[in-house]
């Protein structure tokens, strides 16, 4: 987390543009021409993708580049949320004579508002502090979202109707595909404005106090003030992701503003990697794969996030983005090769270990919550009873083996790495 | 006038069963500057193995066993998770434990299930302690404080008047000297991660049948622990006794008061017309918003003293 990994900039910029393309060709992949209509999964998912990019990168405003680890920001996501809501009632009414393209800029202005109102309070303190003031303020907002009726709807939520009739390039906004697009289109111009903003001195500052806060005091700058400016601009970011979800969705409730989408805001960031700009969206686009795929397949997916993460945070602080930026000099010297078959030989244990750990987990919970569900264990068209000795005993010497053979095999692959490294190192030195 | 007393005595109740929780996070967080965010988690683990202990041994073995397994779980924790992570700073540490609920919320949920467990107050003392104006004190309740005065007397009394304490205290203050002293530091730092584990159980295994013994107990004592934590002043044990008895008296007295903020304002001849949010805002009663309390508590003193109550350093 303390290097700003810089990179090749024109190769990474090529990555972005070539997912972007990816981004706009997504739906017509996923074309039905039976029924003459988009996959209604797939553009859902992508949406959430792109919201949760919107989201995640502007946490990362926080963890990544200012150091602080807020508990809150699903908070700001979720007030933008509910004041679109409101707004697109007004528009809907007439009482609003806005485009729905410009309504999200609205959100993020209410994310704004709310931000600088608890940024004030928050950014007083740094580290462990800050992180539980963040906590208090998000439960604080959570349960007054669920005691007033009048801005929040209580439990229910609130809604509307995204349908306005008014549009700058007079799209209707009926269909999900074209709310797709607008996504897609605040998503790049969103993720365009956070990145130029760690190109400004006020995101240089932000690095700054992060890694020596005391250094930047004796600089003269106020490393409160620096806090405070990360603090609302992420608000205003998530205020509009918080807007595109209420234009989504058509409602909003308590959940678009709770602590677990606070921890997912982190969760995504910090896989993906806080390090490097792009990371929290590669952490969006995997977690939101994850939840819309493995979550409806098992009870217990939040195990295996929870697992992947402190395996992360143990091995591999710098996330996704810094696991593939580590191997960037090696590709570049042309010695991938040689590491290709020290990685097929730790991917064999590890899938071992993957899949003992996976029934295991498995197991336990059809024991529990499948069986309070009244499902079963079906693996390829066979019943499996999680009663029976024989399946634990299975995923158990899986897990066994797996581990021992893995920590064997890692070691084996850490010293080749290590070896690279080192004749890599010279190279590096002379460039 | 006997509402009174029985939310007084109902608050201190709770209060010291926060300040159980509390104590052990504010000695995790002086000795190590890591806040345990899985330190609710551990009181419900000392629920839920509080139950199954005493299914098969009855209540009071389970009060002694099932903290000493709590204790057990956090050492393991310390050795094997947040050592290993601690070279890379406290957020990582941070994230670590951050880590740790949402697993043990799901492990928790895979070994016992989804409803909430039958898990009784003993039958030894369940019957009413005494009645004041009609209204039963519950035996348990007493129990409850004994119980949580006796652990806070022993450790209070472990901290000051021991040897053992006595390391713990210079290794909280200056790990380097106690470290150059010849005293093992990290070994210390695991058995005050335990310690603290050990209390968090503890107030499980008396919480759990308080409360309910289910899933949502970790996440719903959580944010309160933290902020009892963070109104008393990081690192203060001192201030963090006197934030969990007035949270515990807030969250008692909160719910016997039927008083909005109009109703403050009537002598005055302030009426409010029309139904808005502000409306709203000014007549709820304090016993629908007694839950908000704390976390606006909280801020408050933020804004006045940004240490907390009695905290002693920034962090």
């Amino acid at each position: 987390m303390k290097k700003q990994v810089t990179g090749q900039g024109t190769t990474q910029a090529w990555v972005w543009v070539l997912a972007l393309i990816a981004a706009i060709a997504m739906p017509w992949v996923f074309y039905n021409y039976h029924t003459g209509r988009q996959s209604g999964f797939v553009i859902s998912m992508l949406s959430q993708m792109g919201m949760m990019s919107i989201l995640a990168l502007s946490y990362n405003m926080l963890l990544g580049q200012s150091g602080l680890f807020s508990f809150c920001h699903a908070v700001f996501f979720g007030i933008g949320g509910y004041a679109t809501i409101h707004f697109l009632n007004l528009a809907g009414g007439g009482a609003l004579p806005l485009p729905l393209e410009v309504i999200p800029l609205l959100s993020g202005l209410s994310g704004l508002g709310l931000a600088i109102v608890f940024g004030y309070m928050a950014t007083k303190q740094r580290a462990t502090a800050f992180a539980m003031i963040t906590l208090g303020i998000g439960e604080l907002m959570t349960t007054a979202a669920l005691m007033f009726h009048h801005f929040f709807g209580g439990e229910g939520g609130v809604n509307s109707n995204r349908v306005i009739g008014h549009s700058l390039f007079g799209f209707k906004y009926g269909p999900a595909i074209q709310v797709y697009y607008l996504i897609l289109a605040w998503t790049v111009i969103s993720a365009l404005l956070m990145l130029y903003l760690t190109r400004t001195p006020l995101g240089r500052m932000a690095n700054a106090s992060r890694d020596n806060f005391e250094r930047v005091q004796f600089v003269g700058y106020d490393p409160r003030m620096v806090r405070f400016l990360q603090f609302a601009l992420s608000g205003f970011f998530a205020g509009i992701g918080g807007g595109l979800y209420a234009i989504t969705y058509e409602i909003v409730t308590f959940d678009a503003l709770a602590a677990p989408l606070s921890a997912n805001a982190l969760l995504m960031a910090y896989i993906g990697g806080s390090a490097a700009f792009g990371g929290p969206i590669l952490g969006a686009v995997l977690i939101t794969l994850l939840q819309s795929g493995v979550s409806l397949m098992s009870n217990s997916w939040l195990v295996y996030v929870g697992v992947l993460f402190i395996t992360m945070v143990m091995f591999a602080p710098q996330g996704i983005m810094g696991l593939l930026a580590a191997h960037g000099p090696i590709v570049r010297a042309g010695r991938f090769g040689r590491l290709l078959v020290p990685y097929l030989r730790v991917i064999v244990p590890a899938l071992v270990m993957v899949l003992g750990f996976v029934g295991v987990v498995e197991l336990a919970s059809f024991l529990t919550i499948g069986a309070a569900q009244g499902k079963s264990l079906v693996l390829f068209g066979s019943k499996i009873d999680e009663h029976a000795v024989m399946p634990w005993l299975a995923a158990f010497v899986c897990l066994a083996a797996g581990t021992f053979w893995f920590s064997i095999e890692a070691r084996a692959f850490q010293r080749v790495w290590d070896g690279l490294m080192a004749e890599l190192k010279p190279q590096r030195s002379i460039a | 006038m006997e509402i009174v007393l029985v939310s007084l005595l109902n608050g201190l109740v709770y209060g010291m069963l926060l300040f159980m929780l509390a104590s052990g996070l504010t000695l995790i967080f002086s000795m190590m500057g890591v806040l345990n965010f899985a330190h609710a988690s551990i009181y419900m683990i000392g629920a839920y193995l509080a139950f199954t202990i005493s299914q098969f041994t009855g209540f009071f073995p389970a009060l002694i066993i099932a903290p000493i397994l709590c204790g057990l779980i956090g050492a393991a924790i310390e050795v094997f998770g947040l050592r290993r992570v601690h070279s890379n700073g406290h957020i990582a540490e941070l994230l670590f434990t951050f880590g740790l609920v949402f697993i043990i919320g799901r492990v928790v949920q895979m070994t016992w299930g989804m409803l909430p467990m039958a898990y009784r107050v003993p039958a030894l003392l369940d019957f009413p302690l005494f009645t004041f104006y009609g209204q039963h004190f519950p035996a348990y309740r007493g129990f409850m404080l004994l119980v949580s005065a006796g652990m806070l007397l022993a450790t209070w009394l472990l901290l000051k008047k021991t040897r053992v304490g006595l390391i713990i205290q210079a290794s909280l203050t200056h790990p380097q000297m106690a470290s150059a002293l010849g005293h093992n530091v990290p070994m210390v730092f695991t058995l005050v991660f335990a310690g603290g584990c050990m209390l968090a159980g503890l107030a499980g295994v008396i919480g759990g049948n308080y409360q309910t013994t289910e899933p949502g107990m970790a996440d719903g004592m959580g944010p309160i622990v933290f902020v009892v934590v963070v109104f008393g002043g990081l690192g203060s044990l001192m201030g963090c006794f006197i934030a969990s008895i007035l949270m515990g008296m807030i969250a008692s007295f909160a719910v016997v008061i039927n008083v909005s903020l109009l109703d403050l304002l009537k002598p005055l001849g302030v009426t409010l017309p029309g139904d808005n949010l502000f409306t709203e805002f000014m007549t709820v009663p304090v016993a629908r918003i007694g839950a908000l309390l704390p976390f606006i508590l909280m801020i408050l003193i933020l804004l006045v003293r940004p240490r907390g109550l009695m905290g002693t350093r920034d962090t």
